[in-house]
């Protein structure tokens, strides 16, 4: 584990899904984690391509480690839960290391909109985005 | 040969999957093929700890909802055309209805409702037994390519 505070939440926030996919904190990026992972079979969908649905999984987990990460700041009791995701898919993803980052665009009281993108060598480059919507509420609501 | 039969006869799933699913990621995340008519494909999600989003709860992850449903809804184009037709997913929606129960697998059902040149349009439901209660719903396409292996 990494000394730094703002990783160790960051890392206590990883589920199981998370290590079965190989994804990993990369680095912090402006305080939000770039998550990763390796190409390998568990990651493969046509023969020496990225599967569609592995590259949402890491963009997914970019996406709410950034809201978990911004909330926290301000109000860590709020719980997150997904509403829905758009995936759009640009280039192939190659057999490279593929990184993704979350991007919270607005927390309002109870919806936070929030965008991720995947790329491999070139962050301006993106092979893969997300759109997704989050419901927002606080415990003694739930 | 009328277009249901020539569907049924020319592409199956199944095969396909037993080809490529168990290499890939499908098979790393344990799918299977489960069922398939002409332009719609089951594939099923058994349950795993290993797809745990949320420890406390023991809920799946929404990621791989999201491949079992590019899966289903991939192969259905090509049950609904009858051979095989080299293609990518172009964009994909996905809405969470709610949890998948945990330790129940999840059950995707892909339909592809419309075909053209160079596009296949399909939506589907994921539910974890009832899919009067769904887990979720997805809409999405496909597009065409010539360089699929690349």
């Amino acid at each position: 584990m990494s000394a730094d505070p703002d990783m160790n939440a960051i890392l206590g926030f990883m589920p199981p899904f998370a290590e079965t996919m190989g994804i990993t904190v990369d680095h912090l990026r402006n305080g939000l984690p770039v998550m990763a992972f390796d190409y390998g079979p568990h990651v493969m969908g046509r023969p020496g391509f990225l599967h569609g649905g592995a590259m949402s999984g890491l963009m997914e987990i970019a996406a709410i480690a950034a809201l978990r990460v911004t909330v926290a700041a301000e109000e860590p009791a709020v719980r997150i839960k997904p509403v829905n995701i758009t995936i759009s898919f640009m280039r192939g993803g190659r057999e490279a290391r593929t990184y993704a980052l979350g991007e919270v665009t607005r927390i309002g009281r109870r919806v936070a909109n929030v965008e991720a993108k995947a790329w491999q060598d070139d962050p301006a480059k993106p092979i893969a985005t997300i759109f997704m919507n989050f419901l927002l509420s606080s415990p003694k609501q739930a | 040969m009328t277009d249901s039969a020539k569907s049924a006869a020319g592409f199956d799933p199944s095969a396909f999957e037993g080809i490529l699913g168990k290499l890939g990621h499908g098979g790393h995340l344990g799918m299977r093929y489960r069922a398939h008519g002409t332009g719609w494909v089951e594939m099923e999600l058994p349950y795993s700890e290993r797809l745990v989003g949320d420890a406390e709860s023991g809920i799946i992850a929404s990621g791989p909802i999201i491949s079992l449903m590019d899966n289903a809804t991939s192969l259905s184009v090509w049950t609904a055309i009858g051979e095989f037709r080299p293609q990518v997913t172009l964009d994909l929606r996905v809405d969470y209805m709610r949890p998948a129960t945990p330790a129940k697998a999840v059950i995707g059902r892909g339909e592809c409702y419309k075909v053209t040149r160079s596009m296949a349009f399909v939506r589907g439901i994921a539910h974890d037994g009832d899919p009067d209660d769904p887990v979720a719903h997805v809409a999405g396409t496909f597009i065409r390519v010539d360089n699929f292996l690349g």
